[in-house]
C-alpha cells in the first residue's frame, strides 16, 4: 500500500503575532536573563503519522488534544508551523500551483455541526453542485444530473434539492455535507466528529453510508472522534493523542485487545459499555492539562497511576513495542 | 406506591402553537424511589427534557401541563401554588443541565451563587452559609474548595463547572434530583469521574435520580431501572439489565442493535430505517410503525401497554416474543 497523506515532524502553535511592545518586552527580558511568558498553544507537537491508501485511520483523543488541528493539516486547510506533508510522496509545499490546487481537491472535509456547516442562504443543489461546476467535473448541460446522482448517493431523495438546508433535519443534513464532499471525487475523506452531533440512530445510518462509500468508491478515511465504540467499528488503525502528541498507535484489534500506554488503558476503562451492567465508575485522576503550559517530560505524567521519576523530566519517544505497535512510555524500556 | 419519592401518573404536556398541538409528553408514567436511579432515555425530541421540567415545573410557554398528576412523596406538583412551587425548587427538588456554561452566571463568583443558594430556603448565618458550600465542594472531589469559592465560572473547566453545578443541586440535600444530559458535553475520563461522584452521593444521602440522557451505555452502568421515551411515549420500562438484555420492544431493539460495540467490528450496524416523526399532532397508533420491522395495519390502533415479564412493561401489540422465554 503507498501511502496517500504521510505527516513528519509536523507542528502546529498558535500564538498572537509578537507585536512592537511584545517584541521589545521580550528583548527586555532576555537583556536581563529571563525568559518572557510564552503564551503560545501548541497544539500539534511532532507528530509523524501515514495514510495508507484505502486505510481508515482513527486519531482518538479528549477535547484540546490537538485532534482537530491534526486534521485539518492533513486536510491542506492549515498550514503547519514546522515539518512537512507528504501528498502521495511529494512535500506539498513543493508542488506548483494546479498541483496543490488537484491535492486539495481529492482530500475534502466532513464537519462536526451540519447547522453550521452549510450556507444557509444557498439551495442544496448549490451546496453540492458548486464545487464540482467550478472545477469543470460537470459535463456541459449535465448540471442537474450530476447533483441528482451525488445527492442520490449519500442517500437524499433529489426532489428536495430546491430545498434551504433549515428544511432538512440534523442527520439529512450531514448526508448533504457527504453528497458536497464526494461532489468533487476525491481519494481522502477527513471526517471530523462527523457523527458526534447525530442521535444513535442517525449515527448509525451514516457509519454504515461511509462504510458503503468506502466499499463502492474506495475512499481512504481520517476519522477523527471522541468516541471509541465508533473508531472501535469503523478503523483499521487507531492513533491516540494527548496533548498535541501521538501516544499509542496501533491497528484497531491490537490496541483494543492490548493497549499498552497507561493513557489508552485508562481511556478504555472509563468508556461505558451496555454489557456488564451496573459498575462503580472511577476516573482518571485530574483533567486535561493546558496545552499552554504542558507538564514536562511525558504529558501524562501527573495523572498517570506508573508515573517514574524520569518521566517529569524526560520526553518518551515512539517505539515499536510489537509489529505494527507503537507506545510513547517509559515503563517499556 | 406511596413509598416513591416521585410517581408520574399519564403526565402529559402540551405544546399548543398556531399549527395545532404538539404532544411533547403524551401520557407518561413512572416512579423512582429512595435511593433509586431512573435513566430516562430517548432521542432528542422524545419528550425526555420536557418530562423533566414538567416536573419542576419549568416548561417554557406556550407549554402546559395539559392533565395527569406529579406526585412528589404524595403531594401532586401540578396543583401547588407558584409560591408553594418555589418552596421545593432548588430545596427539595434540584435539577441538573446540560451545559455548566449556561446554568453558572459568569458574573459572579461560585461563593456568590452558592451562598444565596442556601440562604434562599435557609435562615442560616452567612458565615455557616458559606461552610456549607465549601464542604458541597468538597464532596463533588473539587481541591483546595476554600480558594476555589472566590473564583469566577469561566476560570474552571468544564468538568469543574459541571462539579459546581452538582455541588449546588446537593446543598439542600434534596430528594430528588433531575439531571438533563450532564455529562453529554463532557469527555470521557471526565465522565467517568462526575458519575463517580453522582453514585456515591446518591448512595450516602439516599436521593433520588432522573437521569436524563441519549446515551444507553452510561445508563446500562449508573441506573437501576429504565424508560425508554419514543414520540412523548414512554415505549418500554424495567430493571436496566432486563430490558437491555431482552428489550421487547422493537425501538428499544433497534436502538441497541445501532450501538457501534454491540456489533461486530466492520460489519453494517443495524440501523433503524427513517427518523424521528414530528409530535405536531400525531395521527392514533404507535409512533414508531413507519420505522418498525414488525409492524402490522393493526398498529394504527393505539397499542396497549402491555407486561413482557414481571415488573416490566413495553407499549406495543407485537412484543418481542423472546423475552417471555
Amino acid at each position: 500500500m503507498s501511502a496517500m497523506i504521510e505527516l513528519r515532524g509536523v507542528s502546529r502553535h498558535f500564538g498572537p503575532t509578537p507585536d512592537i511592545a511584545a517584541r521589545l518586552t521580550a528583548r527586555a527580558f532576555a537583556a536581563i536573563g529571563k525568559p518572557a511568558r510564552d503564551t503560545t498553544v501548541r497544539a500539534i507537537d511532532a507528530v509523524d503519522l501515514t495514510i495508507a491508501r484505502g486505510e481508515v485511520v482513527g486519531v482518538v483523543g479528549e477535547s484540546g488534544c490537538g485532534k482537530s488541528t491534526l486534521g485539518r493539516i492533513a486536510a491542506g486547510i492549515l498550514a503547519p508551523t514546522a515539518g512537512t506533508v507528504l501528498w502521495q510522496g511529494r512535500d506539498i509545499v513543493m508542488l506548483s500551483a494546479g498541483e496543490t490546487r488537484a491535492a486539495r481537491l481529492r482530500t475534502q472535509m466532513i464537519f462536526q455541526n451540519p447547522y453550521a456547516s452549510l450556507n444557509p442562504r444557498l439551495r442544496i443543489e448549490t451546496i453540492v453542485g458548486e464545487a464540482p461546476r467550478v472545477h469543470g467535473l460537470i459535463p456541459p448541460g449535465g448540471f442537474s444530473d450530476y447533483v441528482d446522482a451525488q445527492l442520490r448517493r449519500a442517500g437524499l431523495d433529489p426532489a428536495y434539492k430546491r430545498r434551504y438546508p433549515h428544511q432538512f433535519s440534523g442527520g439529512q443534513r450531514q448526508r448533504i455535507g457527504i453528497a458536497r464532499a464526494l461532489a468533487v471525487r476525491p481519494d481522502i475523506l477527513v471526517c471530523d466528529e462527523a457523527v458526534a452531533a447525530l442521535d444513535v440512530s442517525i449515527q448509525a445510518q451514516i457509519i454504515n453510508l461511509f462504510m458503503d462509500l468506502r466499499e463502492e468508491l474506495g475512499l481512504t478515511y481520517l476519522f477523527i472522534s471522541h468516541d471509541l465504540g465508533i473508531v472501535e467499528h469503523i478503523a483499521d488503525r487507531v492513533v491516540i493523542l494527548y496533548l498535541g502528541r501521538v501516544v499509542e498507535e496501533a491497528g484497531c484489534e491490537e490496541i483494543f485487545a492490548r493497549a499498552n500506554h497507561p493513557y489508552t488503558r485508562a481511556l478504555l476503562a472509563e468508556v461505558p459499555r451496555i454489557a456488564g451492567g451496573k459498575k462503580a465508575f472511577a476516573g482518571i485522576k485530574g483533567e486535561i492539562p493546558s496545552p499552554i503550559d504542558p507538564p514536562s517530560g511525558c504529558h501524562f505524567h501527573p495523572r498517570c497511576p506508573h508515573a517514574l521519576r524520569r518521566c517529569a523530566f524526560e520526553i518518551p519517544t515512539l517505539r515499536e513495542i510489537a509489529p505494527g505497535h507503537r507506545s510513547a512510555c517509559h515503563l517499556n524500556s | 406506591m406511596s413509598d416513591a419519592t416521585i410517581e408520574l401518573r399519564n403526565l402529559r404536556t402540551y405544546f399548543p402553537i398556531r399549527g395545532g398541538v404538539v404532544r411533547a409528553v403524551d401520557d407518561v408514567s413512572f416512579s423512582v424511589k429512595r435511593g433509586k436511579v431512573l435513566g430516562l432515555v430517548g432521542e432528542s425530541g422524545s419528550g425526555k427534557s420536557v418530562t423533566g421540567f414538567s416536573i419542576v415545573r419549568l416548561v417554557d410557554p406556550p407549554g402546559q401541563i395539559a392533565g395527569g398528576s406529579i406526585l412528589f412523596q404524595g403531594h401532586d406538583l401540578a396543583r401547588l401554588s407558584e409560591a408553594e412551587m418555589r418552596g421545593l425548587r432548588g430545596s427539595r427538588i434540584a435539577m441538573i443541565f446540560q451545559d455548566p456554561m449556561m446554568t453558572l452566571n459568569p458574573v459572579l463568583r461560585i461563593d456568590t451563587q452558592m451562598i444565596e443558594t442556601v440562604l434562599a430556603h435557609d435562615r442560616v448565618s452567612h458565615a455557616e452559609a458559606r461552610a456549607r458550600c465549601r464542604d458541597a465542594l468538597g464532596q463533588v472531589g473539587i481541591a483546595s474548595p476554600e480558594e476555589r469559592l472566590r473564583a469566577y465560572p469561566h476560570q474552571f473547566s468544564g468538568g469543574m463547572r459541571q462539579r459546581v453545578a452538582i455541588a449546588i443541586s446537593m446543598l439542600h440535600r434534596p430528594d430528588l434530583i433531575i439531571a438533563d444530559e450532564p455529562t453529554t458535553a463532557l469527555d470521557v475520563t471526565i465522565q467517568a469521574q462526575i458519575l463517580f461522584e453522582v453514585q456515591k452521593l446518591v448512595a450516602t444521602f439516599g436521593t433520588a435520580l432522573i437521569w436524563i440522557t441519549h446515551d444507553l451505555s452510561v445508563v446500562a452502568g449508573l441506573a437501576d431501572d429504565i424508560a425508554v421515551m419514543y414520540a412523548g411515549r414512554i415505549v418500554e420500562a424495567g430493571a436496566v439489565g432486563d430490558v437491555l438484555n431482552n428489550p421487547a420492544h422493537p425501538y428499544t431493539h433497534g436502538l441497541l442493535a445501532s450501538v457501534p460495540g454491540r456489533n461486530r467490528r466492520g460489519t453494517r450496524l443495524r440501523q433503524i430505517p427513517g427518523m424521528t416523526p414530528s409530535l405536531l399532532d400525531p395521527e392514533p397508533g404507535c409512533a414508531f410503525r413507519t420505522r418498525c420491522f414488525r409492524a402490522d395495519p393493526m398498529c394504527s390502533a393505539d397499542p396497549p401497554v402491555i407486561q413482557p415479564a414481571a415488573g416490566r412493561t413495553a407499549r406495543c401489540f407485537f412484543p418481542i416474543q423472546d423475552v417471555v422465554a
